[in-house]
């Protein structure tokens, strides 16, 4: 890369390539990163199609986001008018929206997988602790930018979700009712609020653009974990990206496309809720008050601790653990393939984040809460007894090669 | 995946294909990019209708305009989507003024009898014809001036002076009865 000064410089237009790539190495930096250049493992399943997924789920977002702003409008007397406007007037608003809504959710679906890939695999571990954390920022953007998001068509749930939501961070000791009212901007969520919450929900998945190109960065360092999780050695164990890991790419785009476009034609709004078509009324809330289901899970944390300071903890805890998740599970065995323990705990793991989910659909009352607060227990359990597996858990034979 | 390799393989596309059929590779690599070219412009296709007029637009296509609010001899400017529309109630006077403008309006020659349906009322664009900018009444030939570059317009809307080079549009527009034309 460094520029010598007896490296000779192409000159001559006409040999495009050279003369570009002595100018602005462009087009080997694309085939080093995605292209015939980047080696990755030969055994990949499709467990690994949920990263080029997710990146096209982000674009799709951001495509759809931005004709959708042009049409919105954040402001309490007009935005849920607008939204109507969209839906109704403007020329296949309808698709867009559509588009928006259920790519939000397929969004946060693919991202959910390609987490619990590395949580499989063991991706998380050394050499990728870094990567493994830009990830878990990506997760964070993209719940801050969901839940922004879901604020604009100002109905009842985003206006009470945003009520709710917003009101966590007055447990801060001392200032977070003043924190509260600085994010409102008032004294309740009002205009201001939906207006910044707009400019928010607009900039911040340029945020997480940038942060995805830390993520394959770091990506790119140590190559792609594989399913049997060891360090490969031989230049026989690597492919090229392109064309093997493109096409198959490619191909599961296709098959995901399918339910994606299913949701999109025929049931838009079944991942939504009913009581966000009544327009935001500051007067009464929703008897039944539920975030999106991508939420789910932290909100029944959040809901099955009764004290309110401890509840907003363990759910913000419960994100945040993810970060020291390497320092947690030293296994030297990355694979779940090959650790007889870690395997059967994960699969738990997996249910009870479900079954977590399906709590925070129920009620907060009665039977909901005792399972919400067992399904709470285990699934910090299951942070907590990582460290333990990684002393004293004794691993399959692994192989030296795939 | 089915054909994984074992070996290591060459990555520049003069690598000796061994027993890939050449030719079948290339139809499925040509038949694949043309899918993904149409279905490209397929999605491309909504994006770029929704930015064109919304029917919420449309739905202000027409615009109907009383003539009984017009006295003789002046003109009124009604806005008609988003621009103004000039509707001169012609005096005998005028329309003389007009005709006779037929042989002297040499940049953009038309007949005064064909731009109007009725001769004393006169219905044009007031955006004028060069950048946009709305003309106003006076000038040299009866009609109207731009005060954004000096082009003049005489009293069939006609140009008299550039830096435009046409006349006044005429919208479109009918008479649903004496008193009353529908723009649009």
């Amino acid at each position: 890369m460094a520029h010598t000064p007896n490296h000779p410089v192409e000159n001559d237009i006409r040999n495009t390539y050279q003369w570009l790539e002595d100018r602005l190495p462009i087009i080997s930096f694309l085939n080093n990163s995605v292209g015939s250049n980047f080696m990755a493992p030969r055994n990949l399943s499709y467990m690994w199609n949920f990263g080029s997924l997710a990146g096209i789920a982000l674009v799709l977002q951001i495509l759809t986001g931005i004709f959708l702003a042009m049409h919105y409008k954040p402001d309490v007397h007009m935005a849920f008018d607008s939204i109507q406007h969209i839906m109704r007037d403007v020329n296949w608003g309808w698709l867009i929206r559509n588009l928006h809504m259920v790519g939000a959710s397929f969004f946060f679906i693919v991202v959910y997988i390609h987490m619990a890939r590395g949580l499989y695999y063991g991706s998380y571990k050394s050499p990728r602790e870094v990567l493994w954390g830009l990830g878990v920022v990506i997760f964070l953007l993209m719940m801050a930018t969901g839940f922004l998001g879901y604020v604009l068509p100002w109905g009842q749930m985003s206006y009470w979700g945003a009520t709710v939501i917003t009101n966590l961070l007055s447990v801060i000791p001392f200032v977070g009712p003043d924190i509260v009212v600085w994010l409102w901007g008032g004294y309740a969520v009002g205009d201001p609020t939906l207006n910044r919450f707009f400019v928010l929900h607009f900039v911040l998945p340029f945020v997480i653009i940038a942060v995805v190109v830390l993520h394959i960065w770091a990506l790119h360092m140590h190559g792609s974990n594989n399913p049997k999780g060891i360090s490969l050695t031989k230049q026989t164990d690597y492919i090229p990206f392109h064309p093997y890991y493109t096409i198959k790419d490619i191909f599961g785009l296709g098959v995901y496309l399918i339910p994606f476009t299913f949701m999109v034609f025929y049931a838009p709004e079944y991942l939504g809720h009913t009581d966000n078509n009544i327009p935001a009324n500051p007067l009464v809330t929703p008897a039944h008050i539920v975030p999106e289901w991508y939420f789910l899970p932290f909100y029944a944390i959040l809901r099955a601790i009764p004290i309110k300071e401890l509840g907003v903890l363990a759910m913000f805890g419960s994100i945040l653990i993810l970060f020291v998740l390497p320092w947690l599970d030293k296994h030297p065995v990355r694979s779940a393939r090959f650790r007889p323990l870690y395997r059967p705990l994960y699969m738990l793991f997996l249910a009870n984040f479900i079954l977590l989910g399906w709590c925070g659909m129920m009620p907060a009352e009665g039977i909901y809460v005792r399972i919400a607060q067992a399904a709470t227990a285990i699934y910090f359990g299951f942070f907590a007894l990582l460290p333990v597996l990684s002393k004293y858990e004794k691993a399959k034979p692994v192989p030296t090669s795939i | 995946m089915s054909t994984k390799p074992t070996a290591p393989h060459a990555t520049d596309d003069d690598a000796p294909l061994g027993d890939v059929d050449a030719e079948r590779r290339a139809l499925l690599v040509n038949a694949t990019a043309a899918f993904g070219l149409a279905g490209a412009a397929c999605v491309a296709l909504p994006f770029v209708s929704s930015m064109n007029p919304s029917r919420s637009v449309k739905a202000l296509a027409t615009l109907d305009v009383n003539l009984n609010d017009i006295p003789l001899g002046e003109a009124k400017t009604f806005l008609w989507q988003g621009k103004p529309v000039f509707v001169w109630h012609r005096s005998e006077d005028q329309i003389t003024e007009a005709r006779k403008g037929d042989t002297t309006a040499t940049m953009d020659p038309a007949n005064d009898a064909d731009r109007v349906q009725k001769a004393e009322w006169l219905v044009v664009m007031g955006v004028c014809t060069h950048l946009g900018c709305v003309p106003m009444r006076g000038g040299e030939y009866g009609g109207w001036r731009c005060p954004c570059h000096g082009s003049q317009f005489d009293d069939s809307g006609r140009v008299r002076q550039g830096p435009a080079g046409t006349n006044l549009e005429i919208p479109p527009y009918r008479f649903l009865d004496d008193a009353t034309i529908r723009i649009g």
